[in-house]
């Protein structure tokens, strides 16, 4: 090596990364400075704003693909979509969050900028072909929800949700560096490409590669943590449940989902070859994450850990997309994804809807009478719910029918047969709110307020539920063959 | 087809309706009432198109479905799923057994539907919507989408109208029918992935089909072929779904509960219609698709339809409260219908079907009878009742005309149906005559539990004084029953109208078992 080669910087293939940071850091200035305490909503509507054009600055770029930055990020429809799916859930997250935290008293301009950063962080993991983009995306998205998590000071639960990610994201990102090292001292490379052509030279033999795979199984487990696959998962309902409901929304699909993806793109691009190795620690974890997800989901009284529960067997079904993802599961896996985002967020929409200032309602109790009181809010309850359940004619449904019908041609039968019979345990406790809502007496008086960035929310998250159950055939058709591109090559 | 597309007019018109009534004030019961009946009338009148141009048909010689209507718009290609609609002999008069008795349902919500009314019409049309559509759908994703949206309304029906245990019940009933469904699912999926993959080999490329017509020419072609131990797990997922719906014993527990507890409109379409998914789904897909493990597994199914039938009937005969006796009848008659379907025979087939109709009549028409007590006197026991027929006469005679009809009195519905079975299972060579005598003792105790319910409530002194004031029928309350006892003296006394048309495609299923059964023989040396 002579001289220190400049790798060629294409910023286009970055362009809605690049808008959101910047957007976000301009907005931090422009909330301190010019936007007057307590018109913070504005703040919100600006990062509103500021997504919703880094969304339709993505729309040029659906038919160009390519890698930059010496292939370490790369453009493709893969993550073109999933840039889209993430760029929605952190304007929903926004909207759902404009009267919560006044309410709350806990109004801060900064949390509007930092949901945004948040987001970048998460486009970083989707078009990051590089393990160390791949921790830096991981870490952008991880520091920003610690402070995220915490963000009702000087409520103690949320302190101690705060605390608890903290001391174990720093575990889990431990345990992916080190994954990293070891990768990069048996192959030479941090590259997904550079580990795939290392595994590609010959048949593989995991005798001959310890330190590989010790390194790989270090990674796994680092996503793992981040995605809250069981036995990684035991941080999530307490700091679901301590968080600011918008915060526990928008982790539940938003730090899942980046992970999911970048974990795929982990497995379908750079180890593919190792599938002797991985499948059966993916399908032990996808197994025991579908089973103690949705058991622990059952005893649950209180609707906000009940959805994390329910938020770790989702992950579970979608880790089977993952791992027939080059024989059509990353269609199915960006489809479940959507539909996943977009009806969580409606279910915690709602229950912000129940929040009062000052007391939680997250008691499945609260819910009783609901349909006397507000039945438009409880009919779109009960879809996220029946939509999470898998009950047609939902998005929900379609999803989970995509998964496991790839599933199946996979040759992965067998865990699809655990899917259905965990989606049929999942029926018990999320038909239990419907029934709450629809047949029983209301246990106390409760007010559920609904403003419009709520109202709207809940609209859009409703009436996207419905359509993606009814008529999934043109956003099939939009991530259709978007892993031909993947990993940039 | 270039025609006009008539199965989706009668599919949606509910639907519709269902929207419309959005528009009518929450609290406007009387006008809700009526925009729902006004639907429900069109809607049977705009599936009486379907007998009139039904034309009975041969099986097409590639093996597909005979199918009239049909419909077909690409819905998911990239997963050969289609919007695709078709009915046949067995599917035609399931059909119009529904659009029948929806106006009759909805008629009788004037007497027994006081709260929430407009939201109980929107559920009861788009619970319609669901239950044609399982009936029309020829696209196995597109069927399931119906058959498991018909849980959602029939759950709230029940949750939100129902009785003093009907949270219980509600629950129940969806918990129950959803864990059967989730691995049809299963077997659904399964299917079109060995379908592609067996035809895939042939034509590279080949994208699948979720098409039942499609697959079920594959399967008799032999283009597609299932290994046994395969067809038995498919067959199985199949049937435990279906039979937890229709429901066969042991299956059958949710259905005492749901019927008790559901409000009467919401018993009568239970009772009617929904049971009826179950064995409509037995026939075109258990018999259709699987028929060499049809053939395996008869005998065994055939036993617990017989347990079925004696004791539905001998617990229906231990009853106090007559909804639940009309309930475990239902019970007992349905394993008269499972009997005849895997008699695997035309008799038991064709039986099967009409006894469905005759089922959901008659057995609709006892819960509408039970209902009109019960709006009276608000108690379902019998020891409240007695000498009815002294101050209601019209219902009186009205009530033995039904009972009779379900007991199987020769010239009403119900005999020609149970006959018919009967003769099915005779012949039947796996079958023969214990099934038969088990079948006739049915029979026998249906008389028994149903003549006892009419002598407890009708006959002897009326001496309880809360009866003596009792109203007879009133005008809307005799055109309902009136209108279920046209069908049930007509299909009594010329059967021929309903038998006809079915069969040509039930002498399809027929054969694909026969051929099946046949080309397994002609393989051996």
């Amino acid at each position: 090596m002579d001289s220190i080669q400049i790798p060629p910087v294409d910023l286009r293939l970055l362009t809605p990364l690049l808008i959101v940071v910047s957007w976000a850091s301009l907005l931090l200035l422009i909330d301190v400075f010019v936007i007057p305490e307590g018109r913070k909503k504005l703040t919100g509507y600006l990062a509103i704003a500021g997504l919703a054009v880094a969304g339709l600055a993505g729309i040029p770029l659906w038919n160009v693909s390519g890698s930059t930055f010496a292939g370490m990020l790369v453009l493709d429809r893969y993550s073109l979509s999933l840039t889209w799916i993430f760029l929605i859930a952190g304007a929903l997250s926004i909207a759902i969050a404009l009267d919560y935290l006044p309410r709350h008293a806990i109004e801060q301009g900064e949390y509007y900028p930092l949901i945004m950063v948040a987001v970048a962080g998460m486009i970083l993991m989707a078009q990051g072909t590089d393990l160390i983009v791949l921790f830096l995306g991981i870490e952008v998205l991880s520091i920003t929800l610690y402070i995220l998590t915490g963000f009702a000071y000087p409520r103690l639960t949320s302190e101690e949700a705060a605390m608890k990610y903290l001391v174990l994201g720093a575990f889990a990102a431990g345990f992916f560096v080190y994954g990293i090292a070891l990768i990069f001292g048996a192959t030479g490379t941090t590259s997904l490409a550079g580990i795939a052509a290392y595994l590609g030279r010959q048949p593989f033999a995991p005798q001959a590669e310890t330190l590989f795979l010790a390194g790989a199984s270090l990674v796994l487990i680092g996503f793992s943590f981040k995605v809250a696959l069981v036995p990684f998962h035991m941080w999530t309902p307490d700091v679901y449940e301590g968080s600011p409901t918008p915060v526990a929304a928008f982790m539940s699909v938003g730090t899942k989902g980046a992970a999911l993806a970048a974990l795929l793109r982990f497995v379908a691009f750079a180890i593919e070859d190792a599938r002797p190795f991985w499948l059966p620690v993916l399908a032990t974890l996808a197994v025991a994450t579908m089973v103690i997800g949705n058991l622990g989901a059952l005893g649950q009284s209180n609707v906000k850990r009940m959805l994390a529960y329910s938020s770790i067997g989702h992950a579970g079904y979608i880790l089977l997309a993952i791992m027939v993802a080059v024989e059509g599961g990353a269609e199915a896996f960006l489809f479940y994804m959507l539909a996943y985002t977009l009806t969580n967020l409606g279910a915690f929409g709602v229950l912000i809807a129940l929040e009062q200032r000052g007391e939680a309602a997250w008691s499945i109790d609260d819910f009783g009478g609901l349909y006397q009181r507000r039945p438009l809010l409880a009919v779109a309850m009960a879809l996220f719910m029946f939509s999470l359940a898998g009950v047609p004619p939902t998005a929900g449904f379609m999803a989970k029918f995509f998964v496991f019908t790839t599933a199946y041609g996979g040759g992965l039968g067998w865990l699809a047969l655990v899917g259905v019979l965990t989606s049929a345990i999942a029926a018990y406790y999320y038909l239990r709110v419907v029934v709450k809502m629809f047949m029983q007496e209301p246990a106390r008086e409760l007010r559920p307020e609904l403003s419009q960035g709520l109202n709207l929310e809940i609209v859009i998250a409703g009436v996207a539920t419905l359509i993606l159950g009814l008529l999934p055939a043109p956003f099939v058709l939009l991530v259709e063959r978007s892993l031909s591109a993947l990993g940039g090559g | 087809m270039e025609s006009f597309p008539i199965l989706s007019l009668v599919l949606w018109l509910p639907t519709l309706g269902a929207l419309a009534l959005l528009a009518v004030p929450r609290d406007n019961a009387e006008l809700a009432r009526r925009i729902a009946l006004m639907v429900a009338v069109l809607t049977l009148l705009a599936s009486l198109a379907l007998p009139l141009g039904y034309a009975p048909a041969a099986a097409a010689s590639d093996g597909s479905l005979a199918l009239q209507f049909v419909e077909r718009v690409p819905w998911l290609p990239m997963l050969g799923a289609s919007y695709s609609l078709g009915i046949d002999g067995v599917s035609l008069w399931l059909v119009m057994l529904t659009t029948f008795l929806l106006p009759i349902v909805i008629l009788s919500t004037w007497d027994s539907v006081h709260k929430e009314v407009r939201n109980f019409q929107i559920l009861m049309l788009l619970l319609a919507t669901a239950m044609i559509g399982v009936f029309v759908a020829m696209d196995l994703l597109l069927f399931y989408i119906f058959w498991e949206f018909t849980l959602i309304p029939m759950t709230l029906l029940i949750g939100i109208w129902g009785g003093s245990n009907r949270v219980f019940a509600a629950r129940k009933f969806f918990l129950y029918t959803f864990s059967g469904s989730v691995l049809m699912l299963l077997a659904i999926i399964g299917l079109y992935v060995l379908n592609r993959e067996a035809l895939a080999a042939a034509q590279p490329g080949y994208p699948g089909t979720l098409d039942i017509s499609a697959i079920a020419a594959n399967l008799r072609s032999g283009v597609f072929r299932l290994d046994p131990a395969m067809e038995r797990l498919l067959f199985g997922a199949f049937f435990l779904a279906f039979a937890i719906k229709v429901p066969l014993w042991p299956f059958h527990t949710w259905l005492p509960d749901a019927h008790v507890e559901a409000p009467t409109a919401g018993s009568v379409i239970l009772a009617g219609v929904l049971l009826k998914l179950g064995s409509y789904g037995m026939i075109r897909f258990n018999l259709t698709l699987f028929p060499e493990a049809a053939r395996w597994a008869a005998p065994a199914i055939a036993v617990l339809a017989v347990i079925g039938i004696i004791y539905g009937a001998i617990v229906a005969f231990a009853q106090t409260d007559m909804k639940k006796l009309v309930a475990y009848s239902s019970v007992s008659h349905m394993g008269f219908i499972v009997l005849g379907i895997f008699a695997l025979n035309r008799a038991g087939v064709s039986g099967a079907i009409l006894q469905s109709i005759n089922h959901g009549l008659s057995t609709g028409a006892l819960f509408l009878i039970v209902g009109v007590l019960y709006e009276r006197r608000h108690t379902r026991e019998l020891a409240a009742y007695g000498g009815i027929w002294k101050v209601m006469p019209v219902y009186g005679g009205i009530t033995l005309l039904v009972a009779l009809s379900s007991a199987g009195l020769p010239g009403l519905n119900g005999f020609v149906g149970e006959y018919t079975i009967m003769q099915g299972a005779f012949l039947a060579p796996e079958l023969g005559w214990p099934f038969l005598g088990f079948a006739v003792f049915g029979v026998v105790l249906a008389a028994v539990y149903l003549l006892r319910l009419y002598q407890t409530v009708f006959m002897g002194e009326l001496d309880n004084p809360e009866n003596q004031g009792l109203q007879d029928l009133n005008r809307r309350e005799l055109v309902t029953l009136a209108a279920l006892c046209v069908p049930i003296v007509a299909l009594g006394l010329y059967p021929a109208f309903a038998l006809g048309p079915m069969q040509a495609s039930v002498a399809d299923v027929v054969n694909g078992l026969a051929n099946t059964v046949a080309g397994r023989i002609d393989l051996l040396p």
